[in-house]
């Protein structure tokens, strides 16, 4: 991401810049919103004294108290159902589902009651819940620690769901949504919580320290939800992306030297149509990307949209880049995960006609 | 050996369903349901260890005896007016009831659901509460808002969704929501509320508050996965939580028995996860006042949470989408051998005195023309089905706190149906 981006989506006393990796983001986030707001408290499976599976709460518990920054029973309807609970008193909880594979179980308590509790009760309750979780894949996770199953809470009427792609929209976008009023579900991209991935997993793995996105305020700083960043200007065709595969995209255009608009979209609901819309119909391409599996996937929203609304700048057909519609599998990980070529024969294909 | 040869001599395993003792046109016999004397079930200290309520979760505890009198430790000794006001509720719960079970039937509305019979579970534990504990009922627990004097326009205004619904048309019928009164929202999904009321309860503990939570659901919803994290959370933290568990022997068309009770009781499942378990005469109202106000206290006191089963019947259908007589034998509800609760606290009031037959019949004529003065009011607004009566325009309100793009974008899409359509509703002021 460029600078005059970061600058741009900014708000907020963000104070000094210093070097964070996506993890150290996160952690600065809830210490910055633990601080501001008395009522934010964390909670999850490990995430109290031993600060988290990831370490995205380390040191949390120490400086905020047990009563805020607690370990919770291993049941995710649990956490989530008493989170909504703890909405309804005033609290504003920001729950993690260790891994978003894990999350399933509080499919009903994230469904039926957080999504639809402001609308059935005429706004008398709501459930101001950010819940973090960790995924998609890209780390031999295997079917259960490797899933993007966003595309069925984009589906949810009533949850913004969003996704980072660096440190600074990590932090920036986190305290934007705890600071949101309506339930947010706060996917992480696990492989580059540590640095960002060219999808080529043969090569030695790069860090934040030298990548923009990689600066981060240890202040209070939010992206607004709802608001693309352009990644990449370009004239040759649109990519939608967000998450890891924001980076495996850039790459991989680099590698080609294709003058690709990449765009990550960083909230998927509410969506920046505007910013998706005026890029393909400058390109007259448009390519979507996404590592969930492809039917009924997110891509499949996005290539509707904008053949709906771009039809007519259209000079090829939507391309989806996406995972195989099977289960997430171990030992053929980068057989199934849309790397370099897969998206360099999409490229191709789009760009010939 | 082989393993097959091991087994050969073993009898076949059989798979068990659960069958109630009585289908449609059985006689009934309910001498096998124990019904221990009232009187004879201790009262424990309310900061008394969990692992300490085997008896009590296994018997009943009964307040109101044969001869109307209330008797034994767990008396609560109510003033008259206190016992007067519980009856009253009680009725007004049941009288409401009817008319609107009627008003279901007459095409004024799509759906309701009574709670006959268990009238006193949710009146009594209203008495026992502060006004400002917070409940998170199913919804058969109607009689949490009545008891907190909610209105009855207001009441009926939700069951017609008429333009004076609080919910503006958006929930089912009896789905009430009332934050001012301290009921949470109804979910049509079972047993959610449950482990939102551990996080309420959690979150007061946590802000030093001195107010409790406390939550029901039906003997059949515990069987549910949020039953069990509820309970987990609930004991974890020593959530000052009081959970109610209304065993009225039916889920909708499943006797008990599918939800385990042929083995064991509700208020026993509280012992494995070391809560306090009580298990009450749930048709004798100052039975379940008691325990809730123990209960209470031992919340308030961060002593943590009570479960507290409520042996009552339900006396009619689930709801106006049910015929109990196609599963269950008519005779039930009468020979249901804990009886009425409102016949027995009334019985109760005129044995000590404070009450008569002429008082009842005069309160039961005004409580139904109060009602029926409430549903005139009401019907003011508007029935189901008559006109129009939310804006077309706040279909999409409440969604989310600001309207996104795409459902700015929709609902234009609606006005233009309407437009289409030749048939203009109304809108927003």
């Amino acid at each position: 991401m460029s600078e005059a981006i970061v600058s741009e989506t900014a708000t907020g006393e963000a104070g000094a810049g210093t070097r964070m990796n996506m993890i150290q983001a996160i952690n600065s986030a809830l210490d910055v919103m633990m601080a501001r707001d008395p009522d934010v408290i964390v909670m999850g499976e490990d995430v109290g004294y031993f600060g988290g599976v990831f370490r995205a709460t380390a040191g949390l518990q120490a400086k905020h108290g047990k009563t805020r920054v607690f370990d919770t029973p291993i049941t995710e309807c649990g956490i989530v159902g008493v989170a909504i609970g703890m909405g309804a008193y005033g609290l504003r909880p920001v729950p993690e589902i260790q891994f978003a594979d894990y999350i399933y179980p509080a499919l009903d308590q994230l469904v039926s009651e957080a999504a639809r509790l402001r609308y059935r009760s005429g706004g008398q309750f709501t459930a101001p819940l950010t819940i973090r979780s960790p995924y998609g894949g890209g780390i031999f996770g295997g079917q259960t620690h490797s899933q993007s199953p966003e595309g069925i809470f984009t589906h949810v009427s009533g949850v913004k769901t969003v996704i980072p792609s660096t440190p600074y929209d990590a932090k920036g976008l986190l305290i934007a949504s705890i600071e949101d009023n309506d339930p947010v579900i706060f996917f992480e991209p696990k492989r580059i919580y540590n640095g960002p991935f060219n999808g080529h997993w043969d090569r030695p793995a790069e860090n934040w320290s030298k990548h923009p996105g990689g600066e981060v305020p240890e202040g209070y700083y939010r992206v607004e939800l709802g608001k693309a960043a352009i990644v990449r200007p370009g004239e040759a065709l649109t990519v939608l992306a967000y998450g890891t595969m924001v980076h495996v995209v850039k790459a991989t255009v680099e590698e080609m030297g294709i003058d690709a608009e990449i765009i990550d979209l960083r909230t998927l609901v509410p969506l920046d149509i505007e910013t998706i819309e005026e890029s393909v119909r400058k390109t007259g391409r448009c390519m979507v990307v996404h590592e969930a599996t492809r039917t009924s996937g997110f891509g499949a929203e996005l290539a509707s949209l904008v053949q709906e609304r771009c039809f007519y700048h259209l000079e090829a057909p939507v391309e989806r880049v996406t995972g195989f519609d099977t289960p997430y599998p171990h030992s053929l990980e980068w057989a199934y995960f849309p790397g370099p070529v897969r998206i360099g024969q999409a490229l191709k294909k789009i760009l010939k006609d | 050996m082989t393993v097959d040869a091991k087994r050969a001599n073993l009898p076949p395993l059989s798979l068990h369903v659960p069958e109630p003792k009585f289908r449609p046109g059985d006689a009934v016999d309910f001498t096998e349901v124990a019904v221990p004397p009232a009187g004879a079930q201790s009262r424990p200290d309310t900061a008394a260890d969990p692992s300490s309520f085997h008896e009590l979760a296994y018997t009943l505890v009964r307040v109101l005896d044969e001869n109307g009198q209330a008797v034994g430790p767990w008396n609560p000794k109510l003033d008259p007016d206190t016992l007067r006001k519980m009856l009253h509720d009680m009725a007004l719960v049941r009288a409401f009831d009817e008319r609107m079970f009627r008003a279901q039937r007459q095409g004024k509305t799509s759906f309701y659901m009574k709670c006959t019979g268990e009238e006193a579970v949710a009146i009594a534990a209203a008495h026992a509460l502060a006004s400002d504990d917070m409940c998170f009922p199913s919804y058969r627990q109607q009689g949490l808002l009545i008891a907190r004097g909610y209105s009855l326009v207001q009441m009926m205004n939700q069951i017609y969704s008429n333009k004076g619904d609080d919910l503006a048309g958006k929930q089912l019928p009896i789905m009430y929501s009332s934050k001012e009164k301290g009921f949470f929202s109804i979910s049509g999904n079972l047993t959610t509320q449950y482990p939102q009321a551990v996080g309420w309860a959690m979150a007061s503990a946590a802000k030093g508050d001195t107010r409790i939570a406390a939550t029901w659901c039906g003997e059949g919803s515990t069987a549910e996965g949020d039953f069990h994290s509820a309970l987990t959370f609930a004991t974890v933290y020593k959530a000052p939580v009081i959970l109610n568990v209304v065993n009225n022997q039916w889920a909708i068309s499943s006797f008990s028995g599918f939800a385990g009770a042929e083995a064991t009781t509700f208020a026993a499942r509280a012992l494995g996860y070391g809560i306090a378990g009580l298990r009450v005469d749930g048709n004798d109202a100052l039975a379940v006042y008691a325990a809730t106000l123990w209960a209470a206290e031992r919340a308030r006191t961060n002593q943590g949470p009570t479960l507290i089963e409520h042996f009552t019947y339900r006396t009619e259908g689930h709801s106006t989408s049910d015929d109990p007589t196609q599963y269950r034998s008519a005779g039930e509800p009468t020979a249901w051998p804990l009886g009425d609760p409102i016949a027995r606290l009334k019985a109760h009031l005129i044995a000590i005195g404070e009450w008569d037959e002429e008082r009842h019949v005069e309160m039961d004529r005004e409580l139904a023309e109060q009602v029926k003065v409430a549903q005139k009011e009401a019907e003011k607004n508007g029935i189901l089905g008559h006109g129009l009566h939310q804006p077309l325009d706040s279909l999409f309100d409440g969604v989310f706190e600001e309207m996104p793009w795409h459902l700015r974008e929709q609902r234009q899409m609606m006005l233009d149906e309407e437009e289409a359509s030749g048939r203009p509703w109304a809108r927003k002021q």
